[in-house]
């Protein structure tokens, strides 16, 4: 950016970047400011209602976090959007109907020790399994095109994400709705003006919690974790200390899909449904998040899905003057346009020069 | 040196030859496509194959959409993956000014097909068809400029924004506080169709008032896309050739050396965006009219999606390659792949309601014969079937790791 508007610039001009960087800053002043009175308007005229559904947004926010977490991961290791990380994620709630609905049996009728036995199984298949197949996706459809232009992966990624979904639909789990019972457990932990608050929702954030942390510890202080961050900074100086990287890219692109994995068994145990095309706008909020927190940043990346989750359910749950779900998608994707545009560097990250 | 000019003259003089040789070919289709029909027997799921005059005009439709796109993804090497939103706008003047929609007025201009007095506004579509355009065209400046300054994948991911936000808008619009601007995803319809006013007589034929009066609507339809298509290569080859052009091949190439040899970057890529819109634009309005109809189901991301996939098929960068490669998909995904289906069912004996019928269905597996075309293409032949020159050099330089890669070395300079 600072290149070309620098060439055209005339000398009069020259104050332009700085009233601009002032506008923008009042802008988002204004912004948030308007934000925080409506939220604020709102919990005063239903604080029971806005309670419940902040409660719903954290446990939204639990679950767009494991897949944020995926994107961040591959991006920060070999700087691609991998746009079939969301179809992943919907092979993830695909096989949970398959392993705890069909082969299990899961219904909620079980007592509690099987049920939370058979839904540790169902984890730990569907996290193998997205690791799997993410760690294969990435064998055959980028691993060749890691220095082709910079278009090529990003192309390669939207088949993949059309030939995951295309297969769940027309070749195993069809174009309609597909579900589980209600297996986790739904006691009704307390009430919030007529609204439960159900130990489901809960688990998942309990879930999800020591996911994250094990996440950042693993990155933060094992080899391959370091070997991660090295890769990340500078493939080839990595690869002459002796770090394999082809190895190291592997193991990220497992540990993104078996985070993905255990986000498909949270979201079909939480909504007890999924379709083949859930994988595409989930996964697009997903990516959202990412770039909200910082993408590359962990920590970000979950404080990002967080905001996402909050300001879905906000946007649906609220009663004075929310544009409602019918304006969901639009809401996240202009947050995903002005975030990409005035900060592409997120709320976390650092700020870096090619990225603008 | 004479002699060889001569013989440059004579190459030119057959490629010129058999292109004018196939473009008549191409003009009269509609008259013998009954007789390729009868050819192969009329009774026999073969002739299934044989392309409508309907198909040949969405081909039409969609070869131009993807010279559009081309401008953009192909030229000046930035990857649009909403591409369908200027598609919609075009639809959408078409839906707006020559439908009853806004029934509080009445204002006609040039319209056919409509006495005076019906309700709403009748603007004559070809009038329309530049304005589309150029209303695309300006779209495309407004999302240009606040997103161009962003790199590759970014610029991707926001176009790709565009791209959902505007059917969902188009799908809310019909109460914006009790205002009906788009009905919904009742769509709006009818259309007023293409049409001369009056029956011009013109040699052999008649150029009709009123297509759909007539009794080969299809095939007047199916000509003026033909002109589109004709009209939309030439722009597309001289734009190419231009001054302008170049500049972009320099920015796709390498952005910052272009930059510091005085090319306006903002400026050149804006200037893709708002020409690779335009053609959108167009191809949006004639295909409303045509399908009399426009619902915000049409602009959904598979639409965008599937014009990339023609691009990359055919050759990013090269006009005959891209048309090429929209022809392809275009064809099968409206024809193709349901009459391989048949062909297979009735060959092999296979009931279509069964399982494996199912299972073999080729329209219901589209999604993985276009991700499966995409994820070859790049890893075998990134350049495409009939591939830019320029292009192929520039995907080889990158694959043997000729080229520094620049990004690198600039954050490490820090430009700033």
């Amino acid at each position: 950016m600072t290149a070309d508007s620098r060439a055209e610039q005339k000398p009069v001009l020259a104050a332009l970047p700085r009233i601009t960087g002032q506008l923008n800053r009042i802008f988002t002043i204004l912004l948030l400011g308007g934000l925080a009175i409506w939220l604020l308007i709102n919990f005063i005229k239903a604080p029971d209602q806005f309670l419940s559904v902040t409660l719903v947004g954290i446990t939204q926010g639990a679950i767009y976090a494991l897949v944020a977490l995926g994107y961040t991961l591959v991006y920060g290791i070999i700087e691609l959007i991998n746009f079939a990380h969301g179809d992943v994620f919907m092979w993830g709630t695909m096989i949970t109907v398959t392993v705890a609905g069909t082969r299990l049996g899961l219904d909620g009728s079980q007592s509690g020790l099987v049920t939370a036995g058979g839904l540790l199984l169902t984890l730990f298949v569907a996290m193998v399994f997205c690791g799997a197949l993410n760690t294969g996706i990435e064998f055959v459809a980028y691993r060749r095109l890691r220095n082709a232009p910079r278009l090529a992966p990003l192309i390669s990624a939207i088949g993949v994400s059309f030939i995951l979904s295309g297969v769940a639909s027309a070749q195993f789990y069809g174009f309609n709705y597909t579900g589980v019972d209600d297996i986790m457990p739904t006691h009704v932990l307390f009430d919030l003006g007529g609204v439960p608050y159900r130990l489901k929702s809960l688990l998942v954030v309990l879930i999800t919690i020591p996911v994250l942390l094990s996440l950042v510890w693993w990155v933060r202080n094992t080899r391959q974790g370091k070997a991660m961050r090295a890769v990340a900074q500078d493939t080839e100086a990595s690869r002459m200390m002796g770090i394999d990287v082809n190895r190291t890219i592997s193991v990220t692109f497992a540990v993104a899909g078996a985070l993905a994995g255990a986000a498909g068994v949270l979201y079909v145990t939480y909504y007890t449904q999924t379709r083949f095309d859930l994988g595409f706008q989930l996964g697009l909020f997903a990516f959202t998040a990412a770039v909200l927190g910082g993408i590359g940043n962990l920590t970000g990346a979950a404080l990002g899905a967080l905001c996402i989750g909050l300001i879905t359910a906000y946007n649906d749950g609220l009663s004075w003057h929310a544009p409602g779900s019918d304006w969901t998608q639009s809401i996240v994707f202009t947050i995903l346009i002005l975030i990409l545009v005035f900060r592409p560097e997120g709320l976390l990250g650092e700020p870096e020069a090619d990225r603008a | 040196m004479t002699s060889r000019l001569d013989h440059l003259d004579r190459a030119k003089l057959i490629k010129l030859a058999i292109g004018i040789g196939f473009a008549v070919l191409l003009f009269f289709y509609p008259s013998y496509q009954q007789d390729l029909v009868n050819a192969v027997g009329a009774d026999n799921t073969a002739a299934q194959f044989v392309p409508t005059v309907f198909n040949m005009v969405v081909i039409c439709v969609y070869v131009v959409m993807a010279i559009g796109l081309n401008m953009v993804v192909g030229y000046a090497g930035l990857l649009d993956l909403g591409y369908v939103a200027f598609y919609a706008v075009g639809a959408y003047v078409a839906g707006w000014f020559a439908t009853q929609q806004f029934s509080q007025v009445t204002f006609h201009f040039g319209d056919v097909g409509s006495t005076s007095t019906v309700p709403g506004i009748h603007v004559s579509i070809w009038l329309l068809m530049v304005g589309a355009a150029v209303l695309a065209a300006l779209f495309g400046i407004i999302i240009g400029l606040p997103t161009l300054r962003l790199r590759g994948d970014y610029l991707a991911i926001v176009t790709l924004g565009f791209g959902e936000i505007i059917p969902q808008f188009v799908r809310n619009a019909d109460s914006l506080h009790g205002f009906n601007l788009t009905n919904g995803s009742f769509g709006l319809s009818p259309i007023d169709p293409l049409g001369f006013g009056t029956n011009i007589p013109l040699g052999i034929t008649t150029l009709p008032a009123n297509f759909l009066t007539v009794s080969n609507a299809d095939t007047w339809y199916y000509r003026v896309g033909l002109a589109l298509v004709a009209l939309t290569i030439f722009c597309s080859i001289r734009i190419r050739d231009s001054r302008l052009g170049r500049a972009w091949v320099a920015i796709r190439e390498d952005e910052i050396a272009a930059g510091a040899m005085g090319v306006p970057l903002m400026r050149t890529k804006t200037a893709a965006y708002a020409l690779g819109a335009l053609f959108g634009g167009v191809a949006g309005c004639f295909y409303a009219t045509y399908k009399g109809a426009t619902f915000p189901g049409d602009f959904y991301l598979n639409i965008s999606i599937i014009i990339l996939c023609m691009v990359v098929l055919g050759g990013m960068g090269n006009v005959w390659g891209v048309t090429l490669g929209a022809i392809i998909i275009t064809y099968l995904n409206f024809q193709g792949l349901g009459a391989i289906g048949n062909n297979i069912n009735s060959g092999f004996g296979i009931d279509p309601h069964s399982s494996l019928g199912q299972h073999l269905d080729p329209p219901s597996n589209q999604g993985i014969i276009f991700g499966l075309i995409l994820v070859i293409m790049m890893l075998f032949r990134p350049e495409g079937l009939i591939p830019s020159r320029r292009r192929k050099i520039e995907f080889e330089a990158k694959a043997e790791g000729v080229e520094v890669d620049l990004d690198d070395a600039v954050s490490e300079i820090d430009i700033r």
